[in-house]
């Protein structure tokens, strides 16, 4: 059973062109992947529909078996709930202690106050921050940052993490250690899906990987006959079909 | 109750874009206070004026009192009459003394007529109802003349009906100028905890949920801030009266409904302006 599928999708802006187009792979649960491709290949776009913050111009969405096309807005809040989400910037509010920060996902989604600071010491222990759960955004390294970022996007024990790039802002140190923590949260159950540039970080692993150039698909390490029917595929990235690990030029 | 904690946070965290709501809020009610302090002391004076609007029919010599006393007890059931006076020549003569003062031996006894003074109700002072009521009276066969200074009855209307259309245009204006005002400064305040906003719906927080504490925060700032202008409005109001000219001040009902007014509005700014923030996400 998928946890995430997308059938047909396009996403046209517009005035952005083409962000998608017959875009179709599923994501299972507990699964981990990768998404790849070069700045505006679409890779945030596929992002945004998973997380129901755009609508698709063709084709349908599943997350957790509801469609995009059918979800209101109380759906979509009630989804996120599910979903932990990471950004390269953080998006951490700047005048909360850490602790604050991610017990805000928990006050917006009406848990119980005494149920509130119990979980944020878990998930706090959890990145490895219990000592610095009262420190300022900018006490804080942008590797400690984006760990309070996971922490707030672990709280509610999401069945998915989406990070979109989370490693973008952080030193070679940092990145490994986030990465790291994205792989032990995967090994508890929690599938992601994570949207990078970072070549080697991908070649160490062997998760999943999809690429995509001038929003398709035109690599999935899932299927391997996608190499055999990637010919044309290949013409348009300019490059010989392969798996990012050794196709090199993916900028 | 995590709203309103919400709201007292925005309060505790941004003061000086809360005070910046409040004070904007205030001053934009203070000038409308300002302005509805005149338009009342206006109408208020013109009000005076208005209740000297009075028909004086003159009585003939010689005309029985049983006779005068059956008229106005006519007059008195006609809808647009307040009272009815019966003036002997006697009492006509004292008033006219006290009024003229210093000329006060002008008049002779037995110089000025017996009148009936008949005194309309309020919103029946127009020169139309008046002349209606002035001929009416003019019927009565030992009514010599009738006067009711129609040239100024009629100046005095038509000064009412300008203070009336100018009070509204201005009045409208100004409303209109501190919601916009009220308006922009709230969106400022959105606009500054757009972040925070963006977050909430990442963590899957309901538009409802996200609206509330802005409602509140809104509500809030317009009580504060209606309750501000009306102590700025009183404070201006005691000021002038100490010093320059005795002035009237809005009673509690036109009071409350000033800072009702701003609460109002704070409301339905922060409304507007999430709403519309929200939409554009």
């Amino acid at each position: 059973m998928s946890l995430v599928r997308f059938l047909n999708v396009a996403k046209e802006y517009p005035r952005g062109g083409v962000a998608l187009s017959h875009v179709s792979f599923q994501l299972g649960r507990g699964e981990f992947a990768f998404l790849t491709g070069p700045s505006g290949s679409g890779k945030s776009t596929i992002l945004k529909l998973i997380y129901m913050a755009e609508q698709p111009t063709a084709g349908d969405v599943w997350v957790n078996k509801l469609s995009i096309k059918e979800a209101r807005p109380r759906d979509i809040a009630k989804l996120r709930r599910h979903l932990g989400i990471v950004f390269q910037d953080f998006r951490l509010l700047e005048d909360r202690t850490a602790e604050q920060n991610v017990a805000f996902a928990l006050e917006v989604t009406g848990t119980p106050r005494d149920a509130i600071m119990p979980k944020v010491g878990r998930v706090l222990t959890q990145v490895g921050l219990a000592a610095k759960g009262t420190a300022y955004p900018r006490e804080l390294s942008g590797g400690e940052q984006q760990r309070v970022a996971i922490a707030r996007a672990l709280v509610n024990d999401p069945f998915l993490l989406i990070a979109d790039e989370p490693t973008g802002n952080l030193d070679e140190r940092a990145t490994r250690g986030i990465f790291q923590l994205l792989r032990d949260i995967n090994a508890s159950g929690t599938a992601v899906f994570m949207a990078t540039h970072d070549l080697d970080l991908i070649r160490r692993t062997n998760h999943r990987t999809l690429e995509l150039n001038h929003g398709r698909i035109v690599y999935d390490s899932s299927e391997p006959s996608m190499d055999e029917r990637g010919a044309p595929q290949a013409s348009s990235v300019g490059q010989p079909p392969a798996s990012p690990l050794n196709a090199g030029g993916v900028a | 109750m995590m709203a309103l904690r919400e709201a007292l946070t925005a309060f505790r965290r941004a003061p000086l874009l809360t005070t910046l709501g409040v004070v904007t809020i205030a001053f934009s009610l203070f000038a409308f206070g300002l302005f509805g302090l005149v338009a009342l002391n206006i109408r208020d004076a013109l009000q005076k004026v208005e209740e000297r609007v009075e028909i004086r029919a003159f009585v003939a010599d010689g005309t029985p009192v049983e006779a005068a006393s059956a008229a106005m007890g006519d007059i008195h059931a006609f809808p647009e009459v307040a009272s009815v006076v019966y003036v002997s020549p006697e009492d006509a003569l004292v008033q006219a003394r006290k009024e003229l003062g210093e000329f006060s031996d002008v008049f002779e006894p037995g110089v000025l007529p017996a009148s009936i003074d008949i005194k309309l109700k309020p919103g029946h002072r127009d020169p139309a109802t008046v002349e209606a009521v002035a001929n009416r009276v003019r019927a009565y066969d030992f009514v010599d003349d009738v006067r009711y200074g129609e040239d100024w009855v009629a100046k005095l209307y038509r000064l009412r009906t300008i203070a009336t259309l100018v009070g509204t245009g201005l009045g409208l204006a100004f409303a209109a100028v501190a919601v916009i005002i009220i308006g922009a400064t709230i969106r400022i305040m959105v606009l500054a905890r757009a972040r925070e906003i963006s977050i909430m719906r990442l963590v899957g927080a309901t538009n409802g949920f996200i609206r509330m504490p802005f409602l509140l925060e809104g509500f809030l700032q317009g009580v504060l801030g209606g309750l501000c202008a009306l102590g700025l409005t009183w404070a201006t109001q005691e000021a002038i009266s100490r010093n320059f000219l005795q002035t009237n001040f809005f009673d509690a009902r036109l009071a409350t409904l000033g800072v009702l007014s701003g609460a109002v509005i704070g409301l339905l700014g922060s409304a507007f302006a999430v709403g519309r923030h929200l939409r554009q996400l």
